[in-house]
């Protein structure tokens, strides 16, 4: 089989990407997602808030992904779902399983990676303690809650407080938990300062900035947690232990992108940001492979995801149609207060 | 009445459960935990030693290298992953040096083959990123790695499917001596008769032999923090590296594993009881020492860290593998340590042959069968033979654990099969599902939604592991 187009990934920037490559002229379309439905992790992300740049309104994560997917939809391109693609070669050959196909390889003539990123777990922390029940990333929860529709614990510490920490933190405790306390290791959260404002101080929720979980206790299930402060170099304070009784706590320390793929296709990938290095197109270093939304860097919004999307889905389209500008390429490196850019 | 109960699904009992089944006995493994493994077994290095550490003359050397020689063929049989990776101690000084000549000596007297000191250059030649101040190391072509609790588990499938019982959640508070057996009885008003007790039961031996009426079983506990690297690191080192011993121990090592992880540790802490919670400090000690032997290791690839738990004799120092000299029918396989993984196929083989009375060996087991399919194995099919089970059975097209990629049908097989999985993490030792980099973040609602379905359970009672681990604490509103 053979495609014009593949896109691993139906969350928000394969969805936007689609979109676009096919407004751009492309017709001859796939996208393929691991999960029963389009939408990726938008799904479970029921709280509002999306779309303020995008739509100018506030959306909540599947009514936005859901404007998306009716777009795709209109457009009639094909995706299959609950598919796993296992691999994809420098050639741009894809392997994928599901249910209903078997085991496929298909050749694309460009592929547009979309496949996402994860949560960096307790298990990389090397957080001392034990290893009981009641221990969870916040995305894990968060699927527990939302999708599944059952609780992970009643007395929560939460460590980090990125965004989705802080919106966690307010779930929880609208759904009857109580949280404790949110741990951020850093003088600073990285999460929204309307999230700090809307997810903690409105419940009055405490946020220890510069604190860290410095021992977990419990044999079978959590039962409490020690929360230290820590100094210049986030080593813990001895004497500034803090203990919580706690049944769980969650871990909302980062994100990665997802690029395991993209290392079976033999792409350069930037230490900076675990994403690809792409040029000014999001081409990868592989011909034809372009890569997009979380797992090229992981984004604030998810407004931005799509734009960045949209744009790499013209790119594809201008590369089918061989007219994707290939002239000579510099290097690009960044100056005082810039985090990173693309490398080549 | 059972002919012979064996207390403790480990690896030493779970070996002796697969032997014991060779012969037309009625035998029952008796397990404190939902799962077997769950002590010791779990969470060590892995190793298959050689056998040039031990004491010359002790049962360690002799059933380690007895058992080296064993291990091939029988993991072979298991289905299970084993890896002559070959060991290497390392010397840093001209006294390590010294040391290992010693080793070798101890080694040759032990009856191990093919150990030699290699100098600096070739030991750079097959470890690349070893430090520079390696002055030269002993080669020991024998040693292996083997993943324990994959061993463990086999043993026991396979015990199971020649006729053996496995009862799980039996956490034995008592036992009646009577005239021709015993009474067993469990936490929770269970009563198991067996005519012969073999008391493997780890880190529980000295209560079990305490309860039968023998006193003698002293247990101590050492504590081993480990730090695991993601596969993508897998080929920082190829061999086991150890640290040239001193009096306090072997010390820590760093090895890749048969999963293509690297393992670094383990500390070795006394401590008063059963107790694998990691440290702050032991932690820091593992990488610390480990930077001494290895160039910049990534530890920005940690996936996890872990404790286990080692039981040792603590008046012996050796392995107790012997009738009790106080009561008849309890046969005590206690203070196995390290090497015991090693050396377990041969304590399963000399308990048997010669431990237990000869008119229990009189009858073969005409159903024996002396292999075991994998659970693991559906990722080591041709694309041809996947479609073709996919045909018949849809749910191995669809993947659960993406870092793994470990399918629905997989899950649902070891959940099925012996021994029984019935937690989360029974199935993640089977499967290896929620081991890898997420560490279970995306998989985990999925491989407990299953197990709630093959079970018959509400999802609120699917377990992590022991008892109280219940993942989830109610409905949301």
């Amino acid at each position: 089989m053979k495609k014009q187009l593949v896109i691993i990934g139906g969350g928000p920037a394969g969805l936007a990407a689609a979109v676009s490559a096919y407004d751009n002229g492309v017709r001859d379309i796939l996208i393929i997602e691991r999960e029963n439905n389009l939408g990726g992790i938008l799904l479970q992300c029921i709280h509002n808030g999306f779309g303020l740049h995008r739509f100018g309104e506030s959306l909540t994560g599947p009514e936005y992904a859901q404007r998306f997917i009716d777009e795709v939809k209109k457009r009639n391109i094909e995706y299959y779902t609950g598919t796993t693609v296992l691999n994809i070669s420098d050639k741009k050959e894809i392997t994928f399983i599901s249910a209903t196909t078997g085991l496929v390889t298909i050749k694309a003539k460009a592929v547009i990676l979309a496949m996402g990123c994860r949560e960096r777990s307790r298990g990389a922390l090397n957080i001392a303690g034990s290893r009981p029940a009641g221990i969870y990333s916040a995305g894990t929860a968060q699927k527990y809650i939302n999708v599944k529709g059952y609780m992970p614990g009643k007395r929560v510490v939460i460590l980090g407080s990125g965004d989705i920490g802080l919106i966690m933190a307010r779930r929880l405790t609208l759904e009857g938990a109580k949280v404790l306390a949110v741990c951020e290791i850093m003088p600073f959260s990285s999460g929204l300062k309307r999230n700090i404002e809307q997810c903690l101080n409105d419940f009055n929720i405490p946020l220890y900035l510069n604190h860290t979980i410095t021992e977990i206790r419990g044999e079978s299930r959590v039962t409490g947690v020690t929360v230290s402060e820590v100094d210049a170099n986030k080593k813990p304070i001895p004497g500034t232990e803090m203990n919580f009784d706690c049944d769980t706590v969650l871990f909302s320390v980062g994100l990665i992108p997802e690029n395991e793929l993209s290392k079976s296709a033999g792409i350069e990938l930037s230490p900076r940001t675990k994403g690809a290095v792409t040029d000014e197109n999001r081409q990868t270093t592989v011909d034809g492979i372009f890569a997009c939304g979380n797992v090229l860097h992981v984004h604030d919004l998810v407004d931005y995801v799509s734009e960045e999307a949209s744009l790499t889905g013209a790119a594809a389209a201008k590369y089918i149609s061989d007219k994707l500008n290939s002239g000579r390429k510099i290097n690009v490196a960044c100056g005082a207060n810039v985090g990173y850019v693309g490398k080549r | 009445m059972y002919d012979i109960a064996v207390v403790g699904g480990g690896i030493t009992g779970g070996a002796i459960l697969k032997e014991l089944t060779r012969y037309k006995l009625k035998v029952v493994l008796l397990e404190k935990d939902t799962d077997v493994c769950m002590g010791a077994s779990k969470a060590n290095s892995g190793i298959v030693h050689a056998g040039f550490d031990a004491k010359v003359g002790s049962n360690k050397a002799k059933f380690n290298v007895a058992g080296n020689k064993m291990m091939k063929k029988y993991a072979k049989n298991l289905g299970v992953k084993y890896l002559n990776n070959g060991s290497l101690v390392v010397a840093f000084n001209e006294e390590e040096k010294e040391i290992l000549k010693d080793l070798v000596n101890r080694g040759r007297e032990n009856g191990v083959k093919g150990l030699k000191i290699i100098d600096a250059k070739t030991l750079r030649k097959m470890e690349p990123n070893i430090k520079d101040d390696a002055v030269c190391a002993l080669y020991a072509k024998t040693g292996g790695i083997i993943c324990p609790y994959e061993l463990t588990i086999a043993a026991i499938g396979n015990a199971m499917d020649n006729g053996a019982e496995l009862i799980t959640d039996f956490n034995v508070t008592n036992i009646v001596k009577r005239e021709d057996g015993f009474d067993i009885c469990s936490e929770d008003g269970k009563t198991v008769s067996a005519k012969i007790i073999i008391n493997a039961a780890g880190a529980g031996s000295g209560k079990i032999a305490e309860l039968c009426g023998d006193d003698s079983v002293k247990i101590g506990y050492r504590r081993g923090e480990y730090v695991l690297l993601d596969r993508e690191s897998g080929d920082l080192v190829s061999h086991t590296l150890f640290f040239t011993p001193t009096e306090k121990g072997k010390g820590i090592l760093v090895s890749n594993t048969v999963d293509g992880n690297i393992l670094i540790g383990p500390t070795a802490d006394e401590i008063g009881e059963k107790d694998t919670s990691t440290t702050a400090k032991g932690l820091d000690s593992v990488i610390a020492k480990a930077k001494t032997m290895v160039k910049d290791i990534p530890f920005y690839n940690t996936i996890t860290s872990f404790a286990g738990v080692r039981t040792y004799s603590a008046d012996r120092h050796d392995f107790i593998i012997e009738e009790s000299k106080k009561v008849k029918g309890l046969i005590n396989v206690c203070g196995i340590e390290s090497p015991g993984l090693t050396s377990a196929p041969a304590i399963a083989k000399y308990v048997v042959n010669e431990l237990i009375p000869q008119e229990y060996r009189a009858q073969r087991n005409p159903d024996y069968i002396e292999k075991r399919k994998p659970d693991y194995y559906f990722n080591t099919l041709s694309d041809a033979k996947k479609n073709q089970i996919i045909k018949k059975d849809a749910s191995f097209g669809r993947i659960v654990c993406r870092c793994e990629k470990i399918t629905e049908g997989e899950i649902r097989e070891v959940i099925r099969k012996n021994p029984q999985a019935k937690t989360v993490d029974a199935v993640k030792r089977r499967l290896r599902a929620g081991m890898g980099r997420c560490q279970g973040g995306f998989c985990q609602p999925r491989v407990a939604e299953i197990l709630s379905e093959e079970l018959g359970i509400p999802l609120e009672e699917v377990k992590k592991s022991v008892k109280g681990s219940e993942l989830l604490t109610g409905r949301s509103k």
